[in-house]
Order: C-alpha cells, then sequence, then structure tokens
C-alpha cells in the first residue's frame, strides 16, 4: 500500500473560530492507481492533498507513506520525501518566471543532487514527453497557459516520484487545453505512474478510474 | 544541493535587481574603499618618510630650544628660553663622548638669481664644515664649505641640484657669484641630489658658513628668531651608546643653562628614533579615524543588506514556499539567502577594493607618493565584507528557512 491514512483530521484556527477543515477522513490508495478527488468547494480537497503531498501536518490522526509514519519523520527527511517520492502539479503552475522551461523542470532534480548533465538530459526527456521539445529555452511568460501547466507536470515527473498529486490542473485553463492536459495524466497513468487530481469537472473525473468524492471533510464515497 | 548551484542561484539577484543592488552594497563599498584607499596612502607615506628619517642617520642628535613634536607646546614659555649659541656648539663637541657637532641655522631665502635667471623659496642652512657628515650630505662636484670659509665669514654657498637645474641650464655653476636676497654670494661646490618628498624637491636648498649667515642674513628678533636660532647636529663617538651621549648633552646643557636639580629643561633632544614615534603617532591616529569610518559605513551597509534581504524573503515567499515543495530542505533555502546576502557584501567589498586601489592611485600621481596596497588590506577588506554579509544575511535567512510551505505557497 503506498498511502495509507487513518482517520486523519485538521482543524484551522482563525482567530477563535476553529474550522474543520478534514473531519476524519482514512483512505488508502495503491500503487499505480489513477485517481480522482471530487467535492463541493471548501469540502478539504486542498487541505487533504496538501496532508498526502506531506506540505502540512494533520491535527490529527495517522499517516503512513510507503509504510513509513510521516508523523515520525523530521524536517529533513520530510523534505527529501517531498522531493524523491511526492511530485505536485498546482492550479496556478507556479513555475518560477525567471527560470527557462528547462530550468524549471530541473529544480527537483537539483535539490537531489543530480549531475548538471543527467539534469539537462533528463529535463529535454520530459519537456519531449509533454510535448514541449521546442519550448525548452523558454521564460515562463512566453508560454501559454496550457503550455506552463505541462512543464509543471514535467517538473512533477521529474525524479520519477511515487506519487503525482494535482490540485484542480485544469482550473485556469480552457476547456479544450484542459483535456489535452487530461490526456497527458491518462497516458502517464496508463504507463504505471500513481496519480491523485482534484478536480470540479465530472468529464476531467470521467478520465481517472477511481473517484473519491469528499463533502465537509469526509469521504462519502 | 551542491554550492555552484547556490552560487548561481544567488547571483540572479543581480541581474534582475541591478540598480537595488548597488545601493544595497554602497554602504560595504564606502567602507572598504576608505580603508583600501587610506591604508595604501599611509603605506606609501610611510615608504617616503621612513627614507628620509633613515636619512638623517640613526646616529644624530638634534639639540634645539625645543624638541620634535611632543603634543602641544608652550610658545610662551619656549620664547622665554635661551637661545643656543656658538659656546653652547663648542661645549657640546668638546664632550668626551662626542665625535662631531655641526650647529647651523636656517631660513627661506626668498629667491637667487644669476643673471636674468632665478629660483625662489630656497631653504637656506648656515653650518660649519661638519654638516657635511652629520647632516648626510654629499658633494658631487666642487668642494663643501671649510673651516677658513667659517672663520673669515666668506661668502661661499654650496647648492643642490634643483637650483643648479635652475640658474645653470648650460653651463657649470663652479665659481659663479650668485645674488642670495641681494647678497652676493660664489659658489665653491654642488651636493650630490636626494630627490623629491611628497612632490617637494629636496634639492632646493643653500649651504653657507654659519658665521656668514649672522652676518647677513639673521633674521630679527621675535618669531622668525625663534625658528631660525640655533640648532645644533652632534654625533656621537664610535662605540659610544646613544643614549649615554644624550645623557652627556643633557647635563652639559643643564649646567650651562644653571638650571636647578628641580627645574624641567629648557632645550628639547630628538633623534631619528624620537622622530620616528611622533610620525607613528600620528599615523595612529589616522587609522584610528579610518577604522572608525570603516566600521560606522560597514554597519550602516551590513544594516542596509539585513533591510534588502528581509524584502526579498517577503517579495519571494511564494517562491521559497514552492522551492520547500520541490523538495528543498530548510538548509537549502537558508543558504541561498545566506550566499545571496555573502555575494551582496562580497561583490560591494571587491567594488570598494577596486575604487580604493583608484583613488590611491589617482592621490599617488597627484601627490608623488609611492602608495601601496599591502595584500592584507585587500584581504582583510574582503574578509570584513564577507563577515557583514553573513552577520546581516543569517537572521533574514533563517526566516526564509523556517517558512511554512503552505502558506509561503499562499502568500500573496
Ligand atoms: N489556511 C487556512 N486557514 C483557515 N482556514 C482554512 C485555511 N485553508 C483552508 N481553510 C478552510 O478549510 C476548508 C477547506 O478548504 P480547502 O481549501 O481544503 O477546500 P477545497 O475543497 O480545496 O475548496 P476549493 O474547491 O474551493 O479549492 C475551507 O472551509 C477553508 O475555508
Ligand atoms: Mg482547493
Amino acid at each position: 500500500m503506498l498511502i495509507r491514512t487513518d482517520n486523519i483530521t485538521k482543524t484551522y484556527l482563525t482567530g477563535t473560530v476553529e474550522v474543520p477543515a478534514l473531519a476524519g477522513v482514512t483512505l488508502e490508495i495503491d500503487k499505480g492507481e489513477y485517481a480522482a478527488l471530487m467535492g463541493p468547494s471548501g469540502s478539504g480537497k486542498s487541505t487533504l492533498m496538501h496532508v498526502l503531498g506531506c506540505l502540512d501536518t494533520p491535527t490529527s490522526g495517522r499517516y503512513w507513506f510507503n509504510d513509513r509514519d510521516i508523523s515520525t519523520l523530521d524536517d529533513i527527511e520530510l523534505a527529501h520525501l517531498r522531493n524523491r517520492e511526492i511530485g505536485f502539479v498546482f492550479q496556478s503552475f507556479n513555475l518560477l518566471p525567471r527560470l527557462s522551461a528547462q530550468a524549471n523542470v530541473q529544480l527537483p532534480m537539483l535539490y537531489a543532487g543530480m549531475p548538471v548533465r543527467e539534469r539537462q538530459a533528463r529535463a529535454a526527456e520530459l519537456l519531449e514527453m509533454v510535448g514541449l521539445k521546442d519550448r525548452m529555452t523558454h521564460n515562463p511568460n512566453e508560454l501559454s497557459g496550457g503550455e506552463m501547466q505541462r512543464v509543471a507536470i514535467a517538473r512533477a515527473f521529474a525524479n520519477r516520484p511515487s506519487v503525482v498529486l494535482a490540485d484542480e490542473p485544469t482550473g485556469n485553463l480552457d476547456s479544450k487545453t484542459g483535456v489535452e492536459i487530461m490526456r497527458i495524466f491518462g497516458s502517464l497513468a496508463e504507463q504505471g505512474n500513481t496519480i491523485i487530481l482534484v478536480t470540479h469537472d465530472q468529464s476531467v473525473a470521467g478520465h481517472a478510474r477511481r473517484i473519491i468524492h469528499l463533502a465537509d471533510g469526509k469521504i462519502v464515497s | 544541493m551542491r554550492l555552484v548551484e547556490l552560487l548561481r542561484l544567488s547571483l540572479e539577484t543581480f541581474r534582475t535587481h541591478r540598480m537595488r543592488s548597488f545601493l544595497t552594497a554602497l554602504g560595504i563599498i564606502i567602507g572598504v574603499m576608505t580603508v583600501i584607499a587610506i591604508v595604501s596612502l599611509i603605506q606609501g607615506m610611510n615608504y617616503e618618510v621612513e627614507k628620509q628619517i633613515s636619512s638623517l642617520g640613526s646616529n644624530t642628535i638634534f639639540i634645539q630650544k625645543f624638541a620634535f613634536g611632543m603634543g602641544r607646546l608652550d610658545w610662551d614659555e619656549i620664547n622665554k628660553r635661551p637661545n643656543f649659541t656658538m659656546d653652547d656648539a663648542l661645549a657640546i663637541s668638546q664632550l668626551p663622548t662626542i665625535d662631531k657637532v655641526a650647529p647651523s641655522r636656517s631660513r627661506t631665502l626668498n629667491k637667487i638669481t644669476w643673471r636674468s635667471n632665478k629660483v625662489t623659496n630656497v631653504d637656506m642652512s648656515g653650518s660649519t664644515p661638519a654638516l657635511a657628515e652629520v647632516g648626510n650630505y654629499t658633494v658631487e662636484t666642487g668642494r663643501f664649505i671649510n673651516s677658513d670659509d667659517s672663520l673669515r665669514r666668506h661668502q661661499v654657498c654650496v647648492i643642490g641640484g634643483y637650483i643648479v637645474d635652475n640658474l645653470f641650464p648650460y653651463e657649470t655653476p663652479l665659481g659663479k657669484r650668485l645674488v642670495l636676497d641681494g647678497k652676493s654670494y660664489l659658489v665653491v661646490g654642488v651636493l650630490a641630489r636626494k630627490g623629491s618628498f611628497l612632490g617637494q624637491s629636496q634639492d632646493n636648498v643653500v649651504v653657507v658658513p654659519i658665521t656668514s649667515f649672522e652676518k647677513d642674513f639673521a633674521p630679527g628678533r621675535g618669531f622668525g628668531e625663534l625658528m631660525y636660532s640655533i640648532a645644533v647636529a652632534a654625533m656621537p663617538k664610535k662605540g659610544v651608546p646613544i643614549e649615554k651621549a644624550i645623557d652627556d648633552v643633557r647635563e652639559l646643557m643643564r649646567r650651562r643653562h644653571k638650571l636647578g636639580y628641580d627645574k624641567p629643561d629648557d632645550f628639547g633632544i630628538s633623534t631619528q628614533d624620537t622622530i620616528r614615534d611622533i610620525y607613528r603617532n600620528i599615523t595612529r591616529v589616522a587609522y584610528i579615524v579610518m577604522i572608525a569610518v570603516a566600521a560606522i559605513s560597514l554597519l550602516v551597509g551590513g544594516i542596509g543588506i539585513m533591510n534588502i534581504m528581509l524584502v526579498a524573503v517577503a517579495e519571494r515567499t511564494r517562491e521559497i514556499g514552492l522551492r520547500k515543495a520541490l523538495g528543498a530542505t530548510n538548509q537549502d533555502v537558508l543558504w541561498q539567502f545566506l550566499l545571496e546576502a555573502v555575494m551582496l557584501s562580497l561583490v560591494g567589498g571587491a567594488i570598494g577594493v577596486a575604487l580604493g586601489l583608484g583613488i590611491a592611485k589617482v592621490v599617488e600621481l597627484a601627490a608623488h607618493l609611492k602608495a601601496a596596497a599591502p595584500l592584507w588590506t585587500i584581504l582583510v577588506g574582503v574578509g570584513f565584507s564577507a563577515g557583514v554579509g553573513i552577520f546581516f544575511g543569517i537572521y533574514p535567512a533563517s526566516r526564509a528557512a523556517r517558512l511554512n510551505p503552505i502558506q509561503a505557497l499562499r502568500y500573496e
């Protein structure tokens, strides 16, 4: 089992008001699964993704990643885990504006300590995989939204992570571009990659092999 | 992450924020520039002054109405002191520990003319033949003043190379009659050149017998008289320690001036060493001022760096969040920002070194100083600026490192 959570809760404290974002999530994701996370706005989808991505820690409950209890890991081990085992795709792309597409894709490999040559070769390979072979040297401001998201996908897969988490990856794109992005996710899932993505769009979720519905911080189906 | 990558990352800021980086580094630039410029100038001065002091001869004792330096002088008290006389000089020369004595008086001549040629502001000394040895003068052609000149008040003079250049560009000066502020003097010798000191020729000099000086040039009473009263340069006998000779001279003069045991000296004795000490005191003050200026500008520069780094961390909060999401450790982020601060101050330090050397070069050309920045000043300048970068960069960098990735990513 790649991901296993046991009754995870996350409560935000805004002023004196406690906002329960996750109210006990128990979830298992297997290696090679392609899952879509759906639910109304505010149901806790992003919060869950952050917890699964080790960017945030749950208020209570336990989380095992590859059978390792996340709560026992220190800062460096968590950074290592995010670097090697987890890939992130954000709704707003989050590319560094001053770096070329290729340099952006290289970032996770940089933190993994990969030598320059290898990094460049792998970045080229990844950009070719998402169909941006001829855009490698472009800066983000010279790319369309769809192209930026494809760079972000290439970056997420850089260190061959165990799982890629995508939070509304098509949220900022028009439907036609969104379909292209989903096709890329589809083919990457076909190749055996584990992918969890958040979406509001039923047709987008239709691409996934499993749909998890979240409401009020709980899994409803 | 490897150092090379971090360095590349930290240099990135300079490309994107050129003006801001420059303004931030300005404090460091000024601080380091000051240090380098002042140190190289002082070093240049040291070289020139040391040359000058050495030329006095390590064994010569100077006896005057007042010693050189000594901080604040009480001119009223000094004015009341008895003048040195030729008899004093004679008595000193008869001390068993003293070899040679050269009493001399000096003043500045307005002009010396020969036919239509003239030189102005000439340093004139009236002395005895012993001055050649005691005052380190070498005769190039002709002869020095001799005892016969002294005795008979001959109107003869020995002139420096600068005067030769200006009065006799095409012929030999020997045997020519010069007009020294209205008095006619025969040239009997030419002195070997001593070169220039701080751009001032040391060969614009004329030496005449002290007896002739008294007759023709002795200044009137008042301040002039004080300044130009007889100074005695004495050399101890071979094998006599200079301290012993000084003691003898002091005791002799106290006796001649009939000073009680509880009265202070009413004359001053200086040596090469005391003059060197005075010079060292002056440069020490210059160093202290320099250190203060440098410290203040480095402090201001450091605060500027801290400020700009805090701004940079705030501006790049999202970037920090993203880097952490992609696997940057706290340390990676810390190093990124710390190195950026260090690079900022190091580049400032390097610019400061370059500017400081430039200023030293300009002054060198203008003031004829041989300015030299020793390697240590450059290393200290660069080292200090790196230190400032670390000291003032560590807080912003650790703030960046401690950012929570999710909150950082959400930051607008
Ligand atoms: N940093 C925070 N501080 C306080 N409350 C928060 C914070 N982040 C999220 N919340 C709250 O937690 C709940 C879940 O938010 P979350 O972002 O996970 O929802 P979501 O399902 O991703 O919504 P959307 O579909 O609009 O993105 C919301 O009620 C939200 O207001
Ligand atoms: Mg969300």
